[in-house]
């Protein structure tokens, strides 16, 4: 009775202290600027379905999309696992399902073996961190924090995991021994070569097992709640990202709205442009200026560096890193939330993404060729974000570098990007090839 | 000389063109790229296809300063050419720029233009479907080694992959693709508005490391099918001295060196 209801308290704290975590995310991500993205529904399940259920881009790179998409089933179909358990855990029951009978040696002895799957691609990844020390892996954004964050999910998975396979060896050995409350239930295809490592002694079996038992539930609620703070939250925004993700060509820049209104008034002495908002800036200067699509990509990342390493101005060594764009702006909407949370809504501490967390090297390296957003598994679009510091550079600040400053001006006075007479633009017909 | 009719020698006429041929700023200025919209032209005229450009009346798109973060310039130019279009009442646009291909194919409809926008070697490709391009009589390509390069505007932009190497398999040549091709293409490095810039520093220019990726097919014959790609792959393959092995051509002009055109 006591461990059902320290279970229940468990699980109880686990579900609200996520919640919590979950609102300041949510809050964080509205900070950013509507957008509505809700046109072509069909076309955006069947994107959610194929990109982020599906895993399509993952193989892309077939090394690591085949181990992904390896850890990924396990982790799905393991949460099987976990409804038993906290069923179990709540009333007292011990393998509760096991009433499916044959079924249910099915479950377990599948469970089993995309454990043991899991394992194997946990330690892929591992040893390409650790050991193989991947180029991707690497870059100025990949500071101790992400390093870290990283290996401390794959080692959470081996716990997990392994608590998991020695909870079934313990619990067999136990039905085989026909102690009481271990109905006879399940297939053991893996964790029966655990079997001559456990001790004999019925008591010290059953520690084992309510140990790893517990030690695997526990482990999945604090995993849960370590979620939010880490890169590995993608494993739930890959889902709304993908759905919201754009849908347009890749090559197709949104028109700004504000804009055309003063455009055209330009045009048209006659057109009279709806009054616009004191507060708005052309372009973005801050996590605010973005659109909360852009806000969620950057909690979606999680630092794989596909983006980066097919970007041709990573690749010749310039400073940029669509990653780090993504993980930039990530960071700074949880310091702007840090802020909230201290000072109130109003607080304003002076820091702005372009400039303390992005330099203009950075985005004015980028040849907009949409590598990163192919790339990327999940659908992010770091250029969306480049772009819109570059519209504040330029109609905000003006401070651009003169050739481009030169540019423009020959496209306002000629007509093309360079300095050519408008007269001249036909010549070509009238020239001997 | 080609006669090159333009819209308003047209309208005058009391004609219609079935196409408007977008020059392009590189086309029309760019010696090098001159070459190819004269090619281009000489297509057209081969096939008896009713086309003509819009001559002195045409204006930048207002691509790169679009890519540049100046949408003010963008939407004026977008506007202005948008007036001038809809004013000849343009159906159908084709272009030798990727550039001016995307920004008036996915940028021009949202503010009043909408056309049916191909990149021209999607023409050739269905010039060539409809038996228009017979490919005989010219320069052969046969053996030839040729790799294409994807320009991003025209391939991941906007997913045309298929037309330029069609176009190209007619040639019976020798095709090689190189190792980063299609959706994984590696851009040329001047998009983005970086045509008109000096490069941020680093290792090496894009361009550099996209004739790697060329050296190691070795290729005879470098495929573009965009202006500013052409200034970088050429200016790559003059800085590893190999003029006289690699030539850099775009396909209308192996299109119409095939076809005895040019």
């Amino acid at each position: 009775m006591l461990a059902q209801i320290i279970f229940i308290l468990a699980l109880i704290t686990a579900i609200i202290a996520f919640t919590i975590s979950i609102k300041k995310i949510i809050r964080n991500i509205n900070l950013g600027k509507d957008i509505d993205r809700t046109d072509h529904q069909p076309e955006r399940w069947k994107n959610m379905l194929k990109v982020a259920l599906g895993q399509s881009k993952m193989t892309a790179r077939p090394v690591a999309g085949i181990m992904h998409i390896l850890v990924y089933v396990g982790f799905i179909i393991i949460n099987i696992e976990v409804l038993e358990i906290i069923i179990d855990g709540i009333f007292g029951t011990h393998r509760v399902f096991s009433f499916l009978g044959s079924f249910y040696n099915f479950l377990i002895a599948s469970f089993e073996i995309l454990a043991l799957l899991v394992l194997l691609g946990v330690f892929v990844f591992l040893a390409r961190r650790l050991v193989l020390q991947l180029k991707r892996f690497k870059g100025i954004e990949m500071t101790a924090w992400p390093k870290s964050d990283a290996i401390y999910i794959l080692v959470i998975e081996v716990l997990l995991m392994s608590a998991f396979l020695t909870m079934n060896a313990a619990d067999y050995k136990l039905q085989q021994a026909g102690v009481h409350h271990y109905t006879l239930a399940g297939s053991f295809p893996v964790s029966q070569f655990i079997l001559p490592l456990l001790p004999t002694d019925i008591n010290s079996l059953i520690l084992i097992e309510r140990f790893c038992w517990w030690f695997h539930i526990l482990g999945i609620l604090a995993f849960l709640n370590y979620l939010p703070f880490s890169k590995h939250f993608h494993i739930i925004l890959a889902f709304p990202n993908t759905w919201y993700a754009k849908l347009a060509p890749k090559g197709e820049f949104n028109n700004m709205e504000t804009v055309s209104h003063e455009v055209k008034a330009m045009l048209n002495p006659s057109y009279t442009p709806p009054a616009i908002d004191a507060n708005n800036k052309f372009g973005a200067k801050d996590v605010q200026d973005l659109n909360w699509v852009q806000l969620m990509n950057a909690y979606t990342c999680t630092e794989c560096g596909r983006c980066t390493s097919s970007c041709p101005a990573n690749i010749t060594g310039k400073l940029l890193s669509p990653r780090k764009i993504m993980m930039d702006t990530r960071d700074r909407m949880e310091e702007i939330g840090r802020n909230i949370d201290k000072h109130g809504k109003d607080y304003n501490d002076g820091k702005s993404l372009l400039d303390d967390y992005i330099s203009r090297e950075e985005i004015w390296a980028c040849t907009t060729c949409n590598a990163c957003v192919e790339a990327c598994p999940v659908n992010i679009d770091p250029l969306s974000i480049i772009l819109d510091l570059r519209r504040f550079a330029v109609m905000e600040e003006s401070n651009v570098t003169g050739s481009l400053n030169a540019m423009f001006s020959n496209i306002e006075n000629n007509g093309a990007p360079w300095k050519y007479s408008p007269a001249d633009r036909f010549n070509w017909a009238n020239k001997e090839d | 000389m080609i006669q090159v009719p333009t819209m308003a020698d047209m309208i005058a006429a009391g004609e219609e063109p079935e196409v408007l041929f977008w020059v392009g700023c590189a086309g029309s200025y760019d010696e090098r790229a001159q070459r190819v919209t004269q090619a281009f032209a000489k297509i057209l005229t081969h096939c008896n296809i009713k086309f003509a450009v819009l001559g002195t009346e045409e204006n930048c798109t207002g691509d790169p300063a679009k890519r540049a973060g100046n949408e003010f310039l963008f939407q004026m130019q977008a506007m202005m050419n948008i007036e001038v279009l809809n004013g000849y009442n343009i159906k159908k646009i084709v272009t030798a720029c990727p550039h001016c291909f995307n920004t008036i194919k996915n940028e021009y409809p949202n503010l009043g233009g909408h056309y049916d926008v191909i990149h021209h070697t999607q023409l050739i490709q269905e010039l060539i479907d409809a038996g228009k391009l017979k490919a005989e009589n010219g320069e052969s390509f046969k053996g030839k080694k040729i790799t294409y390069h994807d320009p991003c505007y025209l391939g991941r932009a906007n997913g045309v992959y298929e037309a330029p190497r069609k176009v190209l398999e007619v040639l019976d040549a020798d095709l090689v693709e190189m190792k980063r091709c299609k959706q994984n293409g590696l851009c040329c490095g001047a998009g983005g508005a970086q045509m008109f810039k000096e490069p941020e520093k680093g290792k090496k220019d894009v361009n550099i490391e996209r004739m790697d990726d060329v050296l190691e097919t070795k290729a005879e014959v470098v495929a573009v099918g965009c202006p500013f790609c052409m200034t970088m792959m050429k200016d790559g393959v003059k800085h590893f001295e190999k003029e006289q092995e690699i030539e850099v051509l775009d396909i209308a002009e192996i299109t119409a060196r095939n076809n005895n055109l040019i």
